[in-house]
């Protein structure tokens, strides 16, 4: 099996709701295995309620069927393990702020806070307006260095 | 020992794990519920979009749960979440009752103090529980709980600063809050229970004895209670029902046949 071609391919699903960051980026893609015959994608979805993995799953089925290598493709979401906020790539955030959204924290202090740099001016002089944003994984901040509002990825780690 | 599938368990224990697993489920699926209804009546925008994000990571939770029940053979999810009646069901009575009076399309007077309340205790009993379950001798289900526990990391902190913020308000903040607290702790005891077959549960390695997690409840909340200078009669009762044995009250009868509307117009339905 052409494993670079799979993930190739799978580098074209982007995050149906961020489309400027693939899947593989976001750290989705845990395992891809099987043969030309039995194709198996393994994902791990970032938050369990999120209303875009089922057109994920879709997404992915439809680009690896494109490929007209695998008679039979498995795509399927596994628990195990956790998808983590740090499994974001550094290219995966960097296409994150072209959007306008902050790349996840990596780092949390004893207090449970985190800083966030605007994704505009990469200044620190941010405030939280709303833990909960849009979508599940996003909170909502403003800049007031630059006055911009703008959304960030929140962290996920076991630790918590 | 860890136990991967139903072939690795006796039918007690499959039996009992079953039941558990309709506990999880149905706790957050109604709870969810519950919530959705505040969707644009909330106390500001703020706390609308933050609610109703809440309310569809609990409902991903139930379906995960269902999810788990549905590879032990128990049907599929749609039908799990939709298709069971109220006897059927097995969550907490404290869960289904209603916001307060009215509809949430008609004159909705509902209780902000009584949400708070009931779901910053649900939430924090929630926190402990996916803690003993990531432990589970049912290793898919410690899987999800180290998921679902991530995700309500950030429920906890926001019913909690709920919580302190209106109880250290001014006195009619303090009264209602009071009068909620009160009101979930009479119903708080069906919550606790894990039902007829509590101690096969935990027997089995499923999740920690009844008495560990109501324990590790009662110490959290108390030391939150201490702060904010409240003393209330810890008498925990279950005052409407028994839903851990299937006995509810109206309000979840009338709950699921709204929720499952569309649901019953045709059931065989492709979504």
């Amino acid at each position: 099996m052409n494993k670079n071609l799979v993930l190739h391919a799978l580098h074209e699903v982007k995050d149906p709701e961020i489309d400027a960051i693939s899947i593989v980026d976001l750290g989705m893609v845990e395992a891809i295995r099987g043969d030309d015959s039995k194709l198996v994608v393994e994902l791990l979805p970032t938050f369990m309620g999120c209303p875009a993995l089922d057109i994920i799953r879709k997404n992915v089925e439809e680009k690896l069927d494109r490929l007209k290598v695998f008679n039979h493709i498995e795509v399927r979401f596994i628990n195990d393990p956790p998808w983590t906020s740090d499994r974001v790539s550094d290219l995966g955030r960097e296409q994150l702020k072209s959007f306008g959204i902050a790349p996840p924290p990596k780092k949390i202090n004893e207090t449970g806070g985190w800083e966030v740099g605007c994704p505009y001016c990469d200044s620190l002089y941010t405030t939280m307006e709303n833990l909960f944003g849009p979508t599940a994984c996003r909170s909502i901040l403003y800049c007031k260095s630059c006055k911009n509002p703008f959304e960030a990825m929140k962290p996920l780690s076991t630790m918590m | 020992m860890k136990k991967n599938d139903q072939s690795q368990m006796d039918s007690m224990e499959r039996k009992v794990l079953i039941e558990l697993l309709y506990q999880l489920a149905d706790d957050d699926f109604i709870l969810a519920y519950r919530g959705s209804e505040w969707l644009g009546l909330a106390p500001h925008i703020e706390e609308d979009v933050a609610f109703s994000s809440i309310n569809q990571d609990m409902m991903g939770h139930a379906a995960m749960f269902y999810q788990l029940l549905e590879d032990l053979g128990e049907g599929h999810v749609d039908i799990l979440a939709h298709g069971r009646s109220s006897k059927d069901r097995k969550n907490a009575v404290l869960l289904e009752l209603v916001n307060g009076p009215g509809h949430y399309l008609e004159k909705p007077k509902f209780d902000w103090a009584f949400t708070v309340v009931r779901h910053y205790f649900y939430t924090q009993f929630k926190k402990i529980r996916m803690e003993s379950l990531k432990n589970s001798s049912y290793q898919p289900l410690a899987d999800v709980a180290v998921k679902v526990n991530m995700e309500i990391y950030y429920h906890l902190l926001h019913w909690k600063t709920w919580f302190m913020q209106l109880i250290d308000a001014n006195d009619e903040a303090r009264n209602r809050m009071e009068t909620a607290v009160q009101q979930v702790f009479d119903e708080f005891a069906d919550v606790l229970s894990y039902g007829p077959n509590g101690r096969e549960i935990a027997e089995a390695g499923f999740i920690d004895k009844e008495e560990i997690i109501t324990q590790m409840w009662k110490h959290q909340l108390l030391t939150v209670f201490e702060s904010v200078n409240l003393s209330i009669p810890i008498k925990i009762k279950t005052k409407s029902g028994k839903g851990r044995e299937g006995f509810h009250t109206d309000d979840l009868a009338v709950a699921l046949s709204i929720l499952s509307e569309v649901y019953h117009i045709d059931p065989a339905a492709n979504w």
